[in-house]
């Protein structure tokens, strides 16, 4: 009988574990001696994509550190749900500020700690896209720009969830908020230029850049691990659907997420230096209908009446990202 | 080391004497000259272990001095006017999570109108901020009291705000014994935090706290400020030791004794009010003066027992509160609760308008015999505001 | 550190806030029905050995495997594998080769020399097991694992039945099939070959406290065809048998045979290995109607055999036979054309079907038959307490698998007859459909193909046609089962609760839920690649 080392496994990198792999060669997730940055008892809804991102993520920087990390969180909702006096979720060193400062927070941290000549911790800075698209986009601006050693991560349910689900700078076009409510002759949110903050942070040409996105544990895993090897301004994108602002069941969350980057809608990348050096393909390309039509928050595209004027334009989106990310590289060539 | 020397170098290489581990800044005027020679000690490695940042606002210097204050480091900024009130979330942040932050006020008017002149209005804004304020009345004081500010900070785990008169003292050039590294060490221990992210024993700093325990959280906070009450004049006492010179402290009477009338004041104009004064006591007036220093906590019951003998109390201000009037003499008036002593007030100075001896002179002698209004605005061209106001508003 | 009131808190302190309280539904693990367990005639654990295999442990997957079935190495070659017809897997790429890594296993055990050992407990109970044929030889082997005292008597010379005499070696060498028997052997069972019963009922006087008839169907079915005196007219099972037994029968240079059944094809194919220089099968239907399975079909064309479909003998001579064409009807039913056509021909080899041979129930009338089949109940007991049957000879599908089955469903409500018990099956009707799977997680893999022997090789002898896999192949393919219904470990639970609620208890224990924290989001639920959990109303 042959030994050759079988290199397949019934389940691929997609599962957070698998029973065949090395213990070495498996997901962070799958440790049941994981470090559970953020623990049980928080008070985020069920099926919270944000609270998931964030034990994901902080999670595999505390791997990629021997849990040398200090976190800088922005107020929103996982700040709101991780602690409420008297009761904290964390596991780490943990600080809230303000809305939107937790990038410059986090270059003090990281200055003190430079200055005590501790670089062997490491900081890191997030957020959701409120905190870090609108009122904290200054300061990670200066970040940025200083290239000060802080990782930031954005966690992206691409509206203000915490105060009651409000339009924000990362809010798509045609989504419903409350303040973009699905009336009127353009129902939802307009189509604006978008506000593309990791193409944003590329062209501050930071050592890296990455989105990510819920559904592909292995992939935000790697990323965040590959973050802490570089020293200086890094920044993290990551796709977080929220059940209670999307309209969506508490156990689409990954799903949804996962439809996100099949459709296109959330191309799924990374870029050192200011230019992209992959990106994760599309593996069951669908329509964004199939992604659009779990959300309440664009059924006005679909009833009363149907506007496929509307989901066009998604789709183009949608189009557009594939093309310009090379999500089919069959299709459109290479990078 | 006495020397002839800007303000705000002088401030600056006392700052530097105090091995602060992190500063961050914002350029604004008049302040600019503080960070602009802190960040050459930085740079010329004179200033070993500490990083310099330039930030893109006020708001982020603040952020980035509470995030490496709540790291253990002690930490710097400065700023002024606008720029103090660009950075005030973060500056009612700082306090609420108790971090010894010391921050230069190169006080500055706010606008509109837009005006770069020396005024209180920035500071005075703050007042209920949470941080301890001090006012410097000269420049040998602005450099002591950011030594005395760095250990009542670290002592109470409150931050504290430093005020000078914007380019009054900040661009003055005068003899200033600058305190030296040698001498600050012995007085001013190496920072112990009392709270700091450290993820070998980790804690949450900055919960969401709620309405079940909101009140006590602000009263404890109301509490500890008013603890510096004690500490403040220690550290004054102990500075007093260590420098050989008198400075800081809560307040600061000049020729009380027998005197019926009361000047009260902050900042540099008390040089100019004690030449009057002078004058004035020459002409056998009894009128003296106090320099209020630390004015956050507001120091009430030394007030209160310094004006005991008073009869009347005019208060000199570099800001006021549209639409009532003074804002120091409010607080005053605490101490004089159920005394029968007469108060005044005067605005002066606004914008950087020169508060002259000979219209403090006429002010304070028409108020010595109770001849001025309750508020008065010192120099106010009244027929130019008059007649403006009737074109405005009727 | 002194942590100031109520603005720093203590890390990990959320463990005092049990958010369980907010669920109104929780997550269960369950263990559902895969559809190849289902679909598998001899209840085999399917998805369970393979889950087993997947991590290289061999023997104890086999060991799970012969827990339901003693015969992997033969099932590995003769059994039609109706568990990948239905294979979940099918949907997403193609079917696991199922069959492939059972014969692997089979095979494995072989080569390795595994043995089932004696049962530790003697019942005292004593039982005659009737026909040595798949059925009859399963329910030997169950209830011997039982611990009763087993007697296997059959007509013929060497146990195996149809698997003997019926299936060419070509596909089922008998090396394999003597290795399997043989363990049985090794268990203890009486082997009583040449040994013809013809009365049941004595049987049970001979001390036997129970009996399981598993004859088969032996007859082959007549038909009338005209025939001249000359004409070389052979039956199907006859040949399959005298080949087996070394006697050559004498078929000519062209052969046709009659028939469109799995035997139909053997005989064929056999013909060819004897020699014949054409093998022409005649089929009234068409191929699509044809019994014999589709495999079979495609090696028989593979191997040079030729059809004639729609198509029925007419008459038969010395050198040639006359063939009607037959038309499909409205209702899909062939009917004769009166086209007619000349095939040259040796020999009419008629493969249209077996009847069973109720001689050994002797003049006894209490056990009954119908259409020529013996009735059974739910527990296989024939009309006569005490006297059980199955295989081909109970109204069936006539497999080797399904006989394997009877025998092991026989073998239990004989040991519950026996004790005065009732055998109680557990039911498990929650079948796993492919749309309650989250296929998004399984690796993409093809099905990997048995190599075959070169099919103009293969005609000429007696050579094993169908290759194993080696064993690399065998992991793969098994790690290629998607686990329906049943929990393969894949973290995926554990990973994707926001709450942490999930406890993993270790390698092949599986996991826990946390009720003091799950908020019953449902994510683990919808995010279980292979369907186990399900969420269930909580009280």
């Amino acid at each position: 009988m042959s030994a050759a080392p079988i290199k397949f496994y019934q389940v691929g990198s997609f599962a957070i574990g698998n029973r065949l792999l090395s213990p070495e060669d498996r997901s962070i997730q799958s440790d049941p001696e994981r470090t559970n940055a953020l623990t049980s008892g928080h008070r985020a809804c069920q099926g919270c994509g944000e609270a998931l991102g964030a034990r994901y993520a902080l999670d595999a920087a505390m791997r990629a550190t021997d849990d040398k990390i200090i976190a800088v969180n922005a107020t929103g909702c996982l700040e709101v749900f991780s602690t409420p006096y008297p009761e904290s979720s964390w596991r780490i060193a943990w600080l809230h500020s303000l809305f939107g400062n937790a990038p410059a927070v986090a270059t003090g941290v990281a200055a003190a700690l430079k200055a005590q000549g501790k670089s062997d911790i490491r900081v890191i800075g997030q957020g959701g896209d409120g905190a870090t698209v609108d009122i904290g986009f200054g300061a990670l601006s200066g970040m940025f720009e200083r290239n000060d050693d802080v990782l930031y991560i954005c966690y992206d349910n691409e509206a203000y969830m915490n105060t009651g689900v409000q339009r924000s700078g990362a809010t798509p076009p045609a989504a419903r908020t409350a303040t973009t409510q699905a009336v009127g002759e353009n129902p939802g949110n307009v189509f604006g230029q978008g506000k593309n903050l990791p193409r944003i942070a590329m062209a501050h040409e930071i050592p890296y850049v990455a989105t990510a996105t819920v559904a592909d544990l292995r992939d935000l895993e790697a990323k965040v691990i590959k973050a802490m090897s570089f020293r200086g301004a890094r920044y993290i994108h990551v796709l977080v659907p929220c059940p209670l602002g999307w309209g969506s069941e508490s156990c689409d969350t990954i799903k949804i997420a996962r439809l996100a980057t099949q459709s296109g809608l959330f191309p799924v990348f990374e870029a050192e230096s200011g230019e992209v050096t992959s990106s994760t393909p599309i593996r069951h390309r669908v329509k964004v209908e199939e992604y659009l039509k779990l959300q309440i928050r664009y059924s006005h595209l679909f009833s009363p009446n149907r506007r496929d004027d509307v989901i066009d334009l998604l789709q183009a989106t949608a189009d557009k990202n594939i093309s310009r990310y090379n999500l089919i590289p069959d299709e459109s060539g290479s990078i | 080391m006495l020397r002839q020397v800007e303000g705000s170098k002088a401030v600056a290489d006392t700052v530097a004497a105090c091995r602060p581990q992190v500063i961050c800044a914002y350029p604004i005027s008049p302040q600019t000259h503080i960070v602009e020679g802190l960040s050459q000690l930085v740079k010329n490695g004179s200033l070993d272990g500490c990083e310099f940042i330039n930030v893109e606002s006020e708001f982020a210097a603040m952020s980035v001095a509470i995030g490496a204050s709540a790291t253990g480091a002690r930490t710097y900024t400065a700023t002024a006017s606008q720029g103090l009130l660009y950075m005030v979330e973060a500056v009612y942040n700082a306090s609420g999570l108790g971090l010894p932050i010391v921050m230069t006020v190169a006080n500055r008017a706010i606008g509109a109108p837009i005006n770069i002149w020396n005024d209180h209005s920035d500071s005075m804004s703050q007042r209920d901020s949470g941080w301890i304020q001090l006012y410097a009345e000269t420049n040998q004081e602005a450099a002591d009291l950011h030594v005395q500010a760095f250990k009542i900070a670290e002592d109470l785990s409150l931050p504290v705000m430093v005020c000078m008169d914007g380019f009054i003292l900040t661009h003055a050039y005068e003899r200033v014994d600058v305190p030296e590294r040698s001498q600050v060490d012995k007085f001013l221990p190496p920072f112990v935090p009392r709270q700091v992210l450290d993820p070998n024993n980790p804690v949450s700093i900055g919960a969401m706290v709620g309405p079940e325990a909101f009140t006590e959280v602000k009263y404890m906070a109301h509490m500890k400020n008013q603890l510096a009450l004690e500490v403040i004049p220690k550290v004054a006492r102990d500075f007093q030791k260590a420098f050989g010179r008198s400075s800081g402290g809560l307040v600061r009477g000049y020729k009380l004794d027998g005197a019926d009338t009361v000047v009260i004041a902050l900042g540099s104009i008390l040089g100019t009010i004690k030449d009057v004064v002078d004058e004035m006591v020459a002409a056998d007036i009894a009128i003296g003066v106090i320099g209020i220093i630390a004015f956050r906590p507001f120091p009430t019951d030394v007030v209160r027992t310094a004006l005991s003998h008073a009869k009347r109390v005019i208060v000199l201000e570099k800001a006021f509160q549209v639409g009532i009037g003074g804002i120091v003499i409010e607080n005053v008036r605490a101490s004089l609760r159920g005394s029968s002593t007469k108060d005044y007030t005067v605005i002066a100075g606004l914008g950087g308008r020169p508060i002259t001896k000979d219209s403090l002179r006429q002010y304070l002698n028409r108020a010595c015999v109770d001849g001025v209004e309750d508020l008065t605005f010192l120099d106010l061209d009244q027929e130019l505001a008059d007649s403006e106001i009737l074109r405005e508003v009727w | 550190m002194e942590k100031p009131f109520a603005i720093t808190l203590s890390v990990n302190s959320s463990l005092a806030n049990h958010t369980g309280s907010w669920r109104v539904e929780k997550p269960e693990y369950v263990h559902r029905m895969p559809p190849c367990n289902n679909a598998c005639p001899a209840g085999e654990n399917i998805q369970n050995w393979l889950y087993i295999a997947e991590d290289g442990s061999y023997e104890a997957a086999w060991r799970a495997l012969i827990l339901e079935n003693p015969f992997p190495a033969i099932m590995g070659r003769v059994c039609y594998h109706p568990c990948q017809s239905v294979c979940n897997r099918a949907e997403l790429d193609e079917a696991v080769g199922i069959n492939s890594v059972e014969r692997f296993l089979g095979d494995h055990a072989i080569e390795k020399g595994w043995s089932i050992p004696p049962p530790t407990v003697e019942s005292g109970f004593k039982v005659l097991v009737i026909g040595a044929g798949p059925a009859g030889l399963s329910a030997a082997y169950h209830l011997r694992s039982m611990g009763h005292s087993v007697t296997v008597r059959d007509a013929t010379h060497a146990p195996g039945g149809m698997m003997r005499y019926g299936i060419p070696k070509y596909r089922l060498p008998r090396e394999v099939l003597d290795a399997e028997i043989n363990r049985i052997k090794d268990m203890g069972v009486q082997f009583e070959m040449n040994t013809r019963v013809d009365d049941v009922h004595e049987a049970l006087n001979e001390g036997f406290s129970a009996v399981f008839l598993a004859i088969g169907a032996q007859l082959s079915k007549r038909a009338y065809i005209p025939a001249s005196e000359a004409a070389r007219i052979l039956d199907a099972i006859k040949v399959l048998h005298d080949v087996e037994e070394g006697n050559q029968p004498l078929l000519g240079r062209k052969v046709v045979v009659y028939g469109g059944g799995n035997t139909a094809m053997d005989v064929a194919r056999t013909a060819k290995r004897l020699g014949a220089e054409e093998a022409i099968i005649v089929y009234r239907r068409t191929r699509d109607k044809a019994p014999a399975n589709d495999e079979e079909i495609t090696e028989a064309l593979e191997e040079g055999i030729l059809v004639k479909w729609l198509s029925t003998v007419k008459h038969v001579d010395e050198k040639s036979m006359q063939i009607e064409k037959m038309a499909l009807d409205a209702d899909g039913y062939p009917q004769p054309t009166g086209e007619f056509e000349t095939l040259e021909a040796d020999s009419l080899i008629l493969a249209l079907g077996q009847e069973v041979d109720f001689s050994l129930l002797g003049n006894s009338a209490d056990i009954d038959t119908k259409d020529g089949v013996m009735p059974v109940d739910s527990t296989m007991m024939t009309t006569h307490p005490g006297i059980f049957a199955g295989g081909d000879m109970i109204p069936a599908e006539r497999t080797v698998t399904t006989g394997v089955g009877h025998g092991k469903k026989a073998a239990r409500n004989i040991d519950a007859w026996l004790r005065k018990t009732v055998y109680e099956k557990i039911d498990n009707n929650d079948l796993v459909t492919y749309e309650q799977l989250n296929t998004w997680y399984y690796t993409d893999a093809p099905h990997i193909v048995r190599e075959r022997l070169e099919a103009t090789r293969r005609a000429k002898d007696f050579s094993e046609v169908v290759k194993g896999l080696d064993e690399s192949n065998a992991l793969y393919e098994a790690r290629r089962c998607m686990s329906c219904g049943n929990c393969f470990e894949c973290d995926n639970c554990f990973g994707v609760c926001p709450d942490n609620a999930i406890i993993k208890l270790g390698p092949g224990k599986g996991f826990e839920i946390n009720l003091d924290y799950c908020k019953g989001c449902g994510i683990c639920v919808s995010e279980c690649p292979s369907s186990s959990i399900m969420m269930v109303p909580d009280k």
